[in-house]
């Protein structure tokens, strides 16, 4: 059996607790969630999430399954499947040593359009967006530099227009 | 009006009459309000307990099961129970007290994480913090417990929220967007079914616990097509076990002749069941010739272990119809006389060792009551007995915990069948281990003075564990024994009021089953049986299922009698 990474949208209620749920689901069947990011979708009630897990390829359909049978999941779209787009946003601090450091970091940073949010004496915070193989790479281009510390958001994705488009039902927005 | 008020008039517009349940203080305003209600409470001395009958007066009535329990330790108490509910897809609504909400997370008195807890044991959970959404969550506990696949659901209710003044309003609609099951099977996956089914030589119908609610239906398939049918022990009922098209029970217990249907079929109708483990054996080496059509409720159960060739998603009462209007009679005679072959050469038998045995004292009680009652087991090598000897004709009359194995569930449960059908007999099968794990409901029993018997098939040991113990590790006897402290069951039952009965032999067994079954009370009967008696026909854990050791191994040469 061959395990893979997968990138997994659901769609839930806003509803205490859901997120367990799901992470519960896929702990059981072996899964490791590599990165999920949540936040508000563009119904009010309804939360779009991006799990990105890593497991058996094989149990991935019956995971998808028992999501779905959860009560307060509204969808689920694995993007092996359709084609999505995805970003990720990161903040970096790379440690500044020498003012010639200084100029090849901003200078490497523009390359990557990547944004200065955060000047100090000895080290830069940048906020970079892409997708993935552009995060790490502007990882390994800083690692040189001396990373401080980062923080990665996690993949958020979305279906391509001409692929499955998601329409959300409307739900009244009340707590449980 | 207060919440806990508001509760129960909720509970009330669903049809609720009978609560089980036990008391305690987080719950206390729900039980204050109870004191007025016209909702029959029926108090269990364990929460275990309550939660199985819930479960049970599903089973037997297809009526949603409702329990109470308290917050902490009586809301754990019902994990088992909801886990049990949960595997064998019972629609129960279990309602649990809480803290105040301002306690909750401050590890107060009796405090546990319900929600959290039950979570992964139930279909769906709520924790209402919102007095007003009592009658919105109630709705959707039952409709989510009863449609679909059913399940149990709890509802956690802290004591402010039970205490609260009611405002809202009991008109309310369910709101589900994420919760639509499909009961439409889809017209082409009915045909594509159909289509194979035509096309079998040696076709074999499997009908599970999804048949319970069914039964109609598969006896309406199976009459036109004249397909054989195997039942699991979920389904037995669902196609009455006398019916000449019964191959019985399938799987680790199940008979030679439906174990070896499965090994040789070409094809597979599976209705309504999960293909577990304990059915299929080893999954490489389950029906290897054949093709699946699988229909089930749960799309989730599709493919999940055996792979369907044609799924049809939907509900047996819509998908079975269909089906049969696509369908004649099938032409399949040889299968049928290769069939009757084997069910001629492997009759069930057993050795009548001396002085009694399990298997003849299900017979009896079988054959005392006709058939005609509700049967509940407890877990172990007299529930597999009395599947294949006790095997009742009516949907719903065969009680057992199927997928979780829960020692314990078969006294509550048999309290819960007596509540769910009024005035008909139920009949109790208990070993002497498992049956100590709800005993103290005999005091539930007498107080309702509920029509139920207790046969406890009394062999000292934990006889499963002792089976698989002697022919698997090499009778190497670990931790079974029970028979130097077991309690004199007859004086425990006297010690209830109950009538008890000790057995030791089988022309005592043979007069005092009838008689005790006519009074229609309940009693206690503690039968001595050998305690070496073993489950066969059986398949090894893991082994295929054409691996089957067949016969009664045991030494003894006391002649087989045949049933």
């Amino acid at each position: 059996m061959s395990a893979g990474r997968h990138v997994m949208s659901v769609t839930v209620r806003d509803r205490p607790g859901v997120l367990v749920r799901i992470a519960g689901l896929f702990a059981r069947r072996g899964f490791n969630i590599e990165s999920l990011s949540v936040a508000q979708s563009e119904e009010p009630g309804v939360s779009r999430t991006t799990f990105v897990v890593n497991g058996e390829d094989a149990v991935l359909e019956q995971v998808q399954k028992q999501l779905q049978k959860l009560i307060d999941v509204i969808k689920v779209i694995d993007h092996s499947q359709a084609k999505f787009v995805d970003r990720e946003l990161m903040l970096i601090k790379v440690a500044v040593k020498t003012p010639e450091d200084r100029v090849e970091i901003r200078q490497i940073a523009q390359d990557f359009r990547a944004r200065i949010v955060d000047v100090a004496r000895h080290a830069l915070v940048f906020e970079v967006t892409g997708d993935e193989g552009k995060m790490n790479a502007f990882i390994e281009q800083m690692r040189d530099f001396g990373i401080v510390e980062l923080i990665r958001t996690g993949r958020i994705a979305l279906p391509r227009s001409e692929a499955e488009s998601e329409r959300l039902p409307s739900v009244r927005s009340r707590a449980a | 009006m207060k919440g806990a008020e508001a509760l129960l008039k909720a509970l009330e517009r669903h049809g609720v009459d009978t609560v089980f349940g036990h008391p305690g203080g987080a719950i206390l305003p729900v039980y204050d309000a109870l004191y007025d209600s016209p909702i029959k409470h029926v108090l269990v001395r364990h929460e275990q307990a309550g939660a199985h009958a819930a479960d049970a007066y599903y089973r037997a009535s297809g009526r949603v099961g409702v329990c109470f329990a308290t917050s902490g330790p009586g809301a754990t108490n019902l994990v088992t129970g909801l886990a049990t509910a949960q595997m064998d897809s019972s629609a129960v609504v279990a309602v649990t007290g809480n803290v105040a909400t301002s306690l909750i997370g401050t590890d107060a008195f009796q405090e546990a994480d319900v929600y959290g807890i039950t979570g992964p044991v139930t279909k769906h959970n709520y924790l209402v913090k919102n007095v007003d959404d009592i009658p919105r969550v109630v709705a959707e506990a039952f409709h989510i417990a009863s449609t679909g696949r059913p399940g149990p659901v709890l509802i956690d209710l802290p004591k402010d929220v039970q205490q609260a003044e009611f405002h809202g309003s009991f008109d309310i609609a369910i709101d589900l967007p994420g919760y639509r099951p499909t009961v439409t099977g889809h017209a082409k996956q009915v045909r594509k079914a159909a289509e194979a089914i035509r096309a079998a030589e040696r076709p074999v119908m499997m009908v599970g616990g999804g048949g319970q609610a069914a039964s109609d239906e598969v006896m309406a398939f199976a009459r036109k097509t004249g397909i054989p049918v195997i039942t699991t022990l979920m389904g037995i009922g669902a196609y009455p076990a006398g019916e000449p098209q019964a191959l019985g029970m399938p799987g680790m217990h199940g008979t030679v002749t439906a174990n070896r249907a499965i090994t040789n079929c070409d094809l597979i109708l599976g209705a309504g069941l999960r293909f577990d483990d304990r059915v299929t054996g080893k999954i490489s080496r389950f029906a290897p010739n054949a093709k699946v059509v699988h229909i089930d409720i749960d799309p989730a159960e599709i493919s999940k272990l055996v792979k369907a060739h044609v799924p049809v998603v939907g509900d047996l009462r819509d998908v079975l119809p269909r089906l049969a209007d696509e369908l004649d009679r099938l032409a399949i005679d040889d299968w049928w006389r290769q069939l009757d072959e084997w069910k001629g050469m492997y009759p069930e038998r057993y050795k009548r060792t001396q002085p009694l045995v399990s298997q003849e004292v299900i017979q009896m009680l079988h054959e005392a009551t006709g058939g005609e009652c509700v049967v509940t087991t407890e877990v172990g090598q007299h529930q597999m007995f009395a599947a294949r000897l006790f095997p009742t004709t009516r949907p719903r009359t065969f009680i057992t915990s199927g997928g979780l194995g829960t020692m314990g569930f078969g006294l509550p449960a048999a309290i819960g069948a007596a509540f769910a059908r009024p005035g008909e007999p139920v009949v109790c099968i208990a070993g002497d281990g498992s049956v100590q794990m709800n005993i103290q409901e005999l005091a539930t029993l007498y107080k309702h003075q509920l029509p139920v018997v207790l046969a406890i098939l009394n062999n000292g040991v934990l006889g499963m564990v002792r089976q698989w113990q002697e022919m698997f590790s090499a009778e190497r006897y670990s931790e079974i024994y029970l028979a130097d402290s077991n309690p004199d069951f007859a004086k425990l039952a006297e010690a209830y009021g109950l009538d008890g009965y000790n057995v030791f032999d089988r022309e005592t067994a043979a007069k005092v089953v009838p008689e005790v079954l006519a009074k229609g009370k309940p009693a206690v009967i503690n039968f001595f049986v050998y305690e070496a008696e073993k489950v066969f026909p059986m398949i090894p854990a893991g082994a295929g299922v054409d691996e089957m050791i067949v016969g009664d191994q045991e030494p003894d040469e006391t002649p087989e009698v045949p049933v």
